[in-house]
């Protein structure tokens, strides 16, 4: 925030103290009790029992949550042979490290994962994009007409993704306005994206909540439109814009259909689309690397960035309920 | 709460924001401007900076969400192949759609997995989150961990389970069946297994999410409730019977109604996993559109695809539309 834009005293105190209680709501383990009292759980019985779901939600979590990734480290590193006929031995021939720089340099993982962020950068900017202005529209500027808008993009949520898949490829195809297909460049991946009525609700939603006076008073310093979006809407929605953010760049790393149908040339595509069409003609140990380099990244960000995922998870319930 | 009903008085009584204007001025605003309304007083009041605002949404949305919606209404009465103009065939696509014998053997394909996600996918996260509630220390740990599968891309998720599912005696489950003298399964290469073998993938990618949202929804569990049914004298069990599963209730209905509309749309797993063999056991409605639209020698068939699409999606309006009507009673009070 700029020094002329910042909203000053206890005006920002209280604004500040409002985004932190937000925070703190959507993380905060909330109530100290639940099923089990503090009586409860002195009862011998209980403790017995306490003890062996502790016990059981470890192993079962560790086992299938953590599980499948440690085989496919261990796998990455395996020669083929091993990982067919010992699945479980730990290197009964040795340790192939080999395997890793096979996968980046044969199959391009290199190539492919550059385009895989291209796809997650473009989408995440676009979508950001889009839910900021129209819900700063939507919800601050509110002209008369933005009730009717705001049905038409909500209705959008009812609608199964599968009915815009033939019509949404044949814009692609044959884009209005610009007669030139879109196939096989970014575009088609990233304005699709953007449309998504869902992280505009969810924009729509936190604006809703910022306090009316800010406004009132930036507007009578003479803020504009503009500057009030940029200077003071988005620094306090710095909480929205991480879970729409971390919701946009796991949807684009995840999309599978779209990429394939709208990217068919292998230069552009990312690794979800490449990855099957490898497969057939890659050795099982090699592909088995590329797996877990594909992995690698995401599971990273993702111990990084627990915190955020797990409150954009959450959220996303709080928002279907 | 208080704070956005104040808000939205205050943006009802100014509806159309002012552009920067000396403070004074603005107090006397409103009503003058109601009495003339020119392009001139439209652009003073910010309504350019409105459109310019809403522009980036119109533009995406309209081309890449309510444009192609109308179309594929349109589309279904159509015949369209890209390569001869289009032309009306009214009812047409949705006849030769229904009249696909395979369409008995994808819908049917599609309502087993929806059945088997539920049996296997529903509770499994329920029970983990009430479980994982009441664990004091380490619950960071459990929700990291529970949250790990769905961080693996899903392709790769289902590659790599694709190796698991190894028919041969020495693939990785067959193994682990055989510590427990269990002789190995042929996975996706009978009929019989193919779809359980996807359920359980399907199962083990999204149970994290689920237990998450179901965690956060316990977390707003008031604890006065407990605490007035232990002064009524109920038990553990009694608890989580009368008071915890009462207040998930509205989560829980809603969970399972996107689970329903969810799986009625799977296609990654079918399409990775086994191609939607053996034997079309696998073959799903979503599939089959992809098929009719995408995997066709004769060229895309497209009001075919878009037809079939339509109808699904009207099914599923339907359903929910019929579920909220009738949880509607149970869920409110």
């Amino acid at each position: 925030m700029t020094a002329t834009s910042t909203p000053t005293g206890p005006l920002k105190a209280k604004l500040s103290a409002i985004v932190r209680r937000r925070e703190k709501d959507a993380t905060d383990t909330g109530a100290d009790r639940g099923v089990l009292s503090e009586h409860d759980r002195k009862r011998p019985s209980v403790r017995v029992s306490t003890t062996a779901i502790h016990v059981f939600l470890f192993v079962g979590l560790v086992v299938a949550g953590l599980g499948p990734l440690l085989w496919l480290a261990k796998a990455a590193v395996t020669p083929t042979q091993d990982t067919l006929t010992q699945p479980f031995a730990l290197w009964p021939n040795g340790i192939d490290w080999a395997n890793l720089s096979q996968a980046w340099n044969d199959i391009h993982i290199d190539q492919y994962f550059l385009n895989t962020i291209w796809v997650a950068a473009g989408s995440w900017f676009f979508q950001l994009l889009v839910a900021t202005t129209a819900g700063y529209a939507l919800s601050i500027l509110r002209p008369r007409y933005a009730p009717v808008l705001n049905a038409l993009v909500l209705a959008t949520l009812f609608i199964p993704a599968v009915v815009l898949l033939v019509p949404l490829y044949l814009t692609i195809l044959h884009p209005p306005v610009i007669d030139v297909s879109l196939l096989n460049t970014y575009w088609a991946v990233w304005l699709p994206a953007a449309a998504n009525a869902f992280n505009i609700l969810l924009m729509k939603r936190f604006f809703d909540g910022l306090p009316r006076e800010v406004f009132e008073a930036a507007r009578t310093d003479g803020a504009g439109p503009l500057r009030m979006f940029w200077s003071i809407v988005l620094p306090m929605s710095k909480p929205i814009l991480g879970v729409v953010s971390v919701f946009a760049v796991i949807a684009a790393w995840k999309d599978f259909l779209w990429p394939l149908l709208v990217l068919p040339d292998p230069a552009v595509q990312p690794l979800s689309v490449r990855l099957p069409a490898v497969q057939s003609q890659t050795e099982l140990d090699v592909f088995l690397a590329a797996l877990a380099i594909s992995t690698l990244i995401p599971v990273v960000l993702f111990l990084i960035f627990q915190r955020l995922f797990l409150r954009g998870a959450g959220l996303g319930g709080a928002v279907k309920g | 709460m208080t704070l956005t009903s104040e808000a939205d008085a205050a943006a009802e009584a100014d509806p159309r924001h002012p552009s920067p204007e000396p403070a004074g001025a603005r107090a006397a605003m409103p009503t003058r401007r109601r009495r003339q309304r020119t392009p001139m007083t439209w652009i003073r009041g910010g309504g350019a900076w409105n459109l310019a605002f809403l522009a980036p949404m119109l533009i995406v949305f309209g081309v890449f969400s309510w444009g192609p919606i109308a179309q594929a209404v349109i589309m279904s009465f159509q015949k369209t192949n890209l390569i001869t103009p289009a032309t009306w065939v009214g009812l047409d696509n949705f006849a030769r759609v229904l009249a696909d014998p395979n369409l008995g053997t994808a819908v049917l394909n599609t309502l087993y997995f929806a059945v088997l996600a539920l049996i296997f996918g529903f509770p499994l996260p329920i029970i983990m989150a009430v479980l994982m509630s009441e664990v004091k220390r380490g619950k960071g740990l459990y929700s990291a961990l529970a949250y790990l599968p769905v961080v693996v891309p899903p392709v790769v998720a289902v590659l790599l389970w694709k190796v698991f599912y190894n028919a041969s005696p020495d693939g990785v489950f067959n193994t682990i069946l055989g510590w427990a003298g269990i002789p190995p399964q042929p996975w996706l290469q009978s009929s019989a297994t193919a779809m359980p073998s996807l359920v359980i993938e399907a199962t083990w990618a999204a149970a994290g999410g689920s237990i998450i949202i179901y965690l956060a929804a316990l977390i707003a569990v008031p604890p006065e409730l407990y605490d007035a049914a232990e002064v009524d004298g109920a038990g553990i069990w009694r608890k989580i019977w009368h008071v915890t599963l009462p207040q998930l209730r509205g989560i829980l209905f809603i969970m399972l109604i996107l689970q329903v509309i969810g799986t009625a749309q799977v296609f990654l797993e079918p399409f990775l996993f086994t191609g939607g063999g053996p034997n079309n056991a696998t073959l799903t409605v979503l599939l089959l559109i992809y098929r009719y639209a995408f995997q066709n020698s004769l060229g895309g068939d497209y009001g075919e695809a878009t037809a079939l699409s339509l109808m699904l999606a009207i099914f599923l309006g339907l359903l929910s539309w019929l579920y909220f009507k009738l949880t509607d009673r149970w869920s409110t009070n």
